[in-house]
């Protein structure tokens, strides 16, 4: 009985009353996209979350729009290119490459490489200590006070 | 000297990296560009609040310079924003239609009716759509159009004072003597 008050209390939570949408797709692959587009794009008004996990009104409005689309048999590209062509590439998760995102692409690369070349120049001079030569002489002289002859 | 120069260098790095932070901080999240200043304003037909049967269409303005003004009656930011577009409207020198932005035309018509109207005319939104094309994220939002129907600034959130004499006048001024 207890238990079973708990399973109302709980399924009267306001989490779990939650509004999920339902979509129809034609094929299997547009329910993919479409579920990729949405994790892919930003939602502008809450700007730390995608399109999937926003509840903000522009963001239901987004996702109808990515839905319909993409049931018009729109590709990924063409999808990400609306939305770009309205929001700016702040839109998108993953910004294209592109000259102005080379920095953002290829930095951190470019930081690795530098890295390696000074761990690597790092190693090489420790290596590369002068052998300890000693010139014959001092052997001599060594030789000589450890009366080793 | 080229040892000294080994040892500035992770300083000189995180001068750089500091300089970075600091300018991140200090930029607002909400101003994020739009890419629809200097393309054609998206065209659209929609219905009149106060006009019923009537439309407005963006190529109703074409050879004027306007101002498209996206609101709604449950945004706050618009309230803010409402007296200086009334005074805009006094001080006869803007055209600014409106854009009523996924409302209802009972709470929109009373806004007007105890705010005052500083508008030539208001479109319906009421799904949404044309935001979007308009790539309005958060109301209250406004376009500048010029005469050949080219979006060349937009003021995202409310319009204040300083903004209609530092930004919007200068500007309608320069667009007005645009051919």
């Amino acid at each position: 009985m207890k238990k079973a008050l708990l399973l109302l209390l709980l399924l009267m939570a306001p989490g779990a009353q939650a509004a999920i949408e339902t979509h129809q797709f034609d094929t299997p692959e547009q329910e993919a996209h479409y579920e990729k587009l949405i994790k892919e794009l930003r939602c502008l008004v809450c700007q730390n979350q995608n399109l999937a996990d926003s509840n903000a009104d522009l963001a239901k409005d987004l996702r109808r729009q990515t839905y319909e689309q993409v049931k018009k048999g729109k590709t990924e590209d063409q999808v990400v290119d609306y939305m770009v062509a309205r929001y700016g590439d702040f839109v998108r998760y993953k910004p294209a490459f592109k000259p102005l995102t080379w920095a953002l692409w290829l930095g951190p690369f470019v930081i690795l490489a530098f890295g390696l070349i000074v761990l690597m120049r790092f190693v090489r001079s420790r290596q590369t200590e002068p052998d300890n030569e000693i010139d014959e002489e001092k052997l001599k002289k060594a030789r000589e006070l450890l009366g080793d002859n | 000297m080229n040892k000294k120069l080994v040892y500035l260098a992770p300083l000189i790095l995180l001068a750089v990296m500091m300089w970075f932070l600091v300018r991140g901080l200090s930029l607002n999240p909400r101003d994020v560009p739009s890419p629809l200043v200097g393309k054609p304003a998206p065209e659209f037909t929609l219905p009149l609040l106060n006009q019923p049967g009537k439309t407005f269409s963006t190529k109703d303005k074409l050879g004027q310079v306007w101002l498209f003004n996206v609101w709604a009656s449950w945004c706050s930011g618009c309230r803010t924003e409402h007296e200086n577009l009334v005074y805009m409207k006094r001080t006869g020198r803007f055209d600014i239609v409106g854009m009523d932005y996924k409302d209802h035309d009972a709470d929109a018509k009373n806004w007007l009716n105890t705010l005052g109207n500083p508008y030539e005319m208001v479109a319906v939104d009421r799904q949404g759509d044309v935001g979007i094309d308009w790539g309005v994220y958060g109301v209250p939002e406004t376009f500048v159009v010029d005469k050949k129907g080219i979006i060349r600034y937009k003021y995202t959130g409310p319009i204040t004072p300083e903004g209609i004499n530092n930004i919007l006048l200068p500007l309608v001024e320069k667009l007005e003597a645009e051919s």
